[in-house]
């Protein structure tokens, strides 16, 4: 037993390193652990009783995580009222203080997750109430502020290896689950009352046969009246809605013949229950408006489905940060609260909240996301930074120059704005073929009744109810919204999340695609490239040296070469940083630097190679040296490496006839090293947000449709103006929001899976619209001549949308 | 069959109360999560109980 669990760490599945040295013992059994993180959170677990939670789960957990510092500094945050406002409401009691709130749940893989969530928060003290939803990941948590903070809460989920953020359900989400319900509504009521009406409906139809007294026919079909109103009134309503909505703003939707058929079919039924000549079509109509809805109320469920996985991806970091008062005390407040003047301290990994200048302390800061630039940028006493970056190594004070409006971030939301106002819309195929068949339709009937019209009403009312439904482009409206929700749901398996309904199939037309290169193209984040060895040592031993070094380091480069060598080191002593330099510490007896090729001339006294620094520098890399007193040991190059499949991708996109263009804000050098790896010509380097937008406002003008990936907030406007966009999901928040696509996986493959997709999806909506046609075009006649009783009509019609739907379905099995 | 006439309404009733039960239903979020219940009542807390115990008798 204990052999196969060497192999793979008992709580979330990965290898376990060599030499086993984490375990916990879990019912009895000694278990392997691949990190310290799962330690921690399986330790946690047996500690609060719950070991069961491994006896039932039926999917291995998600690797656990350290608890950091920086993320506990976090959640401190979400205490604040100001903070709360957004997403806790208050149920002050004589109890005390109760607060409850939703949280997100990250990190749940089975149902035994939800049941140790549960469980843990539960057993809390001061927790009033939890309860997890397992379809939505949301937990919905009370309690009394006095005897735990909101943090605590967090906190305690985090030590058993899931992730919480307090979550604002917004207007939006809160709408469309009213709406959900509303829906739901509608729809039992239709089925329930519809039952009652089509099994009078069968006493009806026998009686025809068989023979019925007079009052019994007469009383069914007052009660088949009155079952049937209520459908009419309540569940219809929103086909009626739209109707005149269509009608007003004289477009000819769906819903017009939807509406027509339903009124015609009802009218005429009370006409006959008034008079006692002729049949009712109670049953069509209840019918009708049942099937109707089953295929928006699902549709919608699709929706808001992809709207809580947006969600899920979209969560801020609470916009707080620590405010040095006049008293030189610190305070922490939210953004809102900043002015022009005030002093802000920045800890290593932590976001400038505004814009302004750096009074004290020196430090290396991140702003790849807002400009694309790959490698970190130092910043000393008098340098500005931007708000949106991210400090790096050590802590800055900042004093605060421009906030709120004024600042680099809120010009390129402004920028985003008008993009989004200015996107130039492909109108969809189905709702352009729809809108003329409507009209047709319509003018059809009524001519039907025309000419039928002089054999009397028990003549023309059917005849006329029967060309209406044999003709109800049932089939034709749930062309294209079956087929898209296949592809969707094949799409999100690939990682691959639509938020946006035209998305596929604009991206199935796209012309030319755009990519962003840093994050996107690229990992983001630096990796070890090569190392050059210029002495007696090896590469393993350079490494270890090198990695107790960096051992304290926040720098991009130190974690690269941490990454780059698993073994677990000693950190070095005496360890002096100088940002965005190098570092120097002892190593047993001896002194060792690490760090830029100027950092070792000066520090170290070393002189490096001329030739080969210049091959290494050559293909655009970052060179880091380490040396001692005597002599240099080794040189690293260190490269932000291609994301997995990027380079397919290209040559994918590139052999179906798409035009590919990389736009980005770094340095030219890097820009170029990419596009020759990925094969790309057609790359500009050093391009503002501005500059992007203008680029691709230029293609389109050229009747490009053009598709943009990119995840940085300077992408964002770029995504905005794209006809179709995907953003990835690693990225900011605001690029994730303006974007109509989110790539999920690291894998840049599922983009190429996408288009595949798409266009399949389009050959799929072109045959079912193709097929809702012909049928209609071949029923119409029969129906106008009077062949087709309405019972009929209504059974060819459900056979044509059956067909359709299965027609969709095969977008979820695989290729061919 | 005249009886219809006392059978039918009847089963109006009914169905006016399996309607107002329906709407309950919905309001009350009992389709709001369709998955976790099922799951739910498979899980035992027996080992919950008894380190709760546990925890008594140390106190």
């Amino acid at each position: 037993m204990t052999d196969t669990n060497k192999t793979a760490c008992f709580h979330c599945g990965l290898p376990v390193p060599e030499g086993d040295i984490y375990s916990v013992t879990i019912q009895g059994h000694k278990r392997s652990m691949c990190c310290p993180g799962c330690q921690a959170v399986a330790d946690a677990i047996v500690d609060s009783g719950m070991e069961d939670y491994y006896t039932y789960r039926t999917e291995p957990a998600e690797q656990g995580r350290e608890l950091v510092p920086e993320f506990l500094q976090q959640t401190l945050a979400y205490d604040l009222d100001t903070v709360q406002q957004s997403f806790v409401r208050h149920h002050d009691s004589e109890h005390g203080d109760l607060r409850e709130a939703d949280l997100i749940l990250e990190g749940i893989t089975c149902a035994a997750c939800i049941w140790l969530n549960e469980r843990h928060i539960a057993a809390l003290k001061g927790v009033k109430s939890v309860a997890v939803n397992y379809s939505t990941h949301r937990a919905r948590v009370e309690w009394d502020n006095d005897a735990i903070k909101l943090s605590d809460i967090l906190e305690a989920i985090s030590r058993i290896g899931y992730l919480a953020h307090p979550y604002d359900p917004g207007r939006q989400q809160q709408l469309l689950e009213d709406e959900r319900k509303l829906q739901l509504r509608r729809l039992g009521l239709a089925g329930v009352l519809g039952m009652q009406v089509m099994m009078i409906a069968v006493a009806l139809y026998l009686g025809n046969h068989f023979g019925i007294e007079e009052h019994f026919r007469t009383f069914f079909h007052w009660v088949s009246l009155g079952l049937t109103l209520p459908v009419l009134l309540y569940s219809a309503q929103p086909f009626f809605k739209s109707a005149v909505r269509d009608l007003k703003h004289k477009q000819a939707g769906m819903d017009v013949p939807v509406s027509l058929g339903i009124s015609v079919a009802f009218i005429g039924s009370v006409w006959t229950t008034f008079t006692g000549h002729g049949e009712i079509y109670f049953d069509s109509v209840c019918m009708f408006v049942f099937f109707l809805l089953t295929g928006r109320y699902f549709e919608m469920v699709a929706r808001k489905r992809s709207a809580e996985n947006a969600d899920e991806l979209v969560h801020g970091v609470p916009a707080v940060t620590n405010r040095i008062e006049s008293n030189e005390d610190e305070a922490l407040i939210t953004i809102a609260e900043l002015r022009v003047g005030d002093r802000v301290r920045i800890k290593p990994g932590e976001t400038f909240p505004a814009d302004g200048v750096v009074i004290d302390g020196r430090s290396s800061i991140d702003e790849s996301l807002l400009t694309g630039e790959s490698l970190p940028v130092p910043v000393d006493v008098d340098s500005k930074v931007i708000g949106g970056a991210i400090n790096i190594e050590s802590p800055l004070i900042v004093k605060v120059e421009k906030t709120g409006q004024d600042t680099v971030l809120s010009g390129i939301m402004r920028l985003l704005e008008r993009a989004q106002t200015e996107k130039p819309r492909i109108t969809q195929l189905a709702d352009k073929t729809a809108a003329w068949f409507v009209l047709g339709v319509l003018l059809l009937a009524a001519s039907v009744m025309a000419y039928w019209w002089q054999a009397g009403v028990s003549v023309w009312l059917p005849v006329t109810v029967a060309v209406l439904v044999v003709t109800c482009p049932c089939a034709l409206s749930l062309a294209t919204p079956t087929a898209v929700t296949a592809a969707t749901s094949r799409l999100t398996r690939y990682g691959l999340l639509t938020t946006r309904g035209h998305a596929l199939e604009t991206l199935a037309k796209a012309t030319h695609f755009i990519f962003d290169k840093t994050g996107t193209l690229t990992k983001g984040k630096l990796e070890l490239h090569e190392t050059r060895l210029v002495s007696s040592l090896t590469e393993p031993e350079c490494l270890r040296l090198a990695k107790a070094l960096e051992a304290g380091s926040e720098h991009p480069v130190a974690q690269a070469i941490r990454n780059a060598i698993d073994e677990k080191v000693d950190p070095a002593n005496s360890i002096h940083n100088t940002p965005g330099m190098g570092v120097t510490g002892q190593v047993g007896n001896r002194r060792m630097w690490i760090g830029t090729p100027l950092y070792i001339e000066q520090h170290a006294g070393q002189t490096l190679p001329n030739d080969v620094l210049n091959k290494m520098r050559a293909d655009g890399h970052t060179v880091i040296a380490l040396a001692d007193s005597k002599t240099v040991f080794a040189l690293f190059a260190m490269g932000d490496q291609l994301r997995d499949g990027s380079a397919e991708l290209i040559s994918q996109l590139q052999a179906a006839g798409r035009k590919i263009v990389l736009l980005s804000g770094d340095h030219t050098q890097a820009v170029a090293r990419v596009a020759e790896q990925t094969g790309i010509s057609d790359w500009q380097a050093e391009l503002l947000p501005d500059d992007k937008l203008a680029a691709v406002h230029a293609l389109q003008q050229q009747g490009a449709v053009v598709a943009m990936v990119g995840d940085g907030v300077n992408d964002a406007p770029v995504l905005a103006a794209a006809q179709v966009s995907i953003a990835m999901a690693g990225g900011t928040q605001l690029a994730a929001a303006s974007a109509d696509m989110l790539l999920l996986s690291s894998d840049m493959h599922a983009i190429s899976e996408g288009r595949e997709t798409a266009q399949r999806m389009l050959t799929i909506i072109r045959q079912n619209i193709s097929w809702a046609i012909s049928y209609n075009v071949l029923a119409l006649p029969a129906a106008a001549a009077g062949l087709v009783a309405p019972w009929m009509a209504a059974i060819g019609m459900s056979a044509s949308s059956l067909l359709v739907v299965g027609n969709a379905l095969r977008l979820l099995r695989n290729k061919r | 069959m005249e009886i219809l006439y006392l059978l039918v309404p009847l089963a109006l009733l009914l169905v006016a109360l399996i309607i107002v039960i329906f709407f309950w239903a919905v309001r009350s979020g009992q389709f709001d999560d369709l998955e976790g219940p099922a799951h739910r009542i498979i899980m035992d807390d027996d080992d919950i109980r008894k380190s709760d115990e546990n925890k008594v008798d140390k106190d």
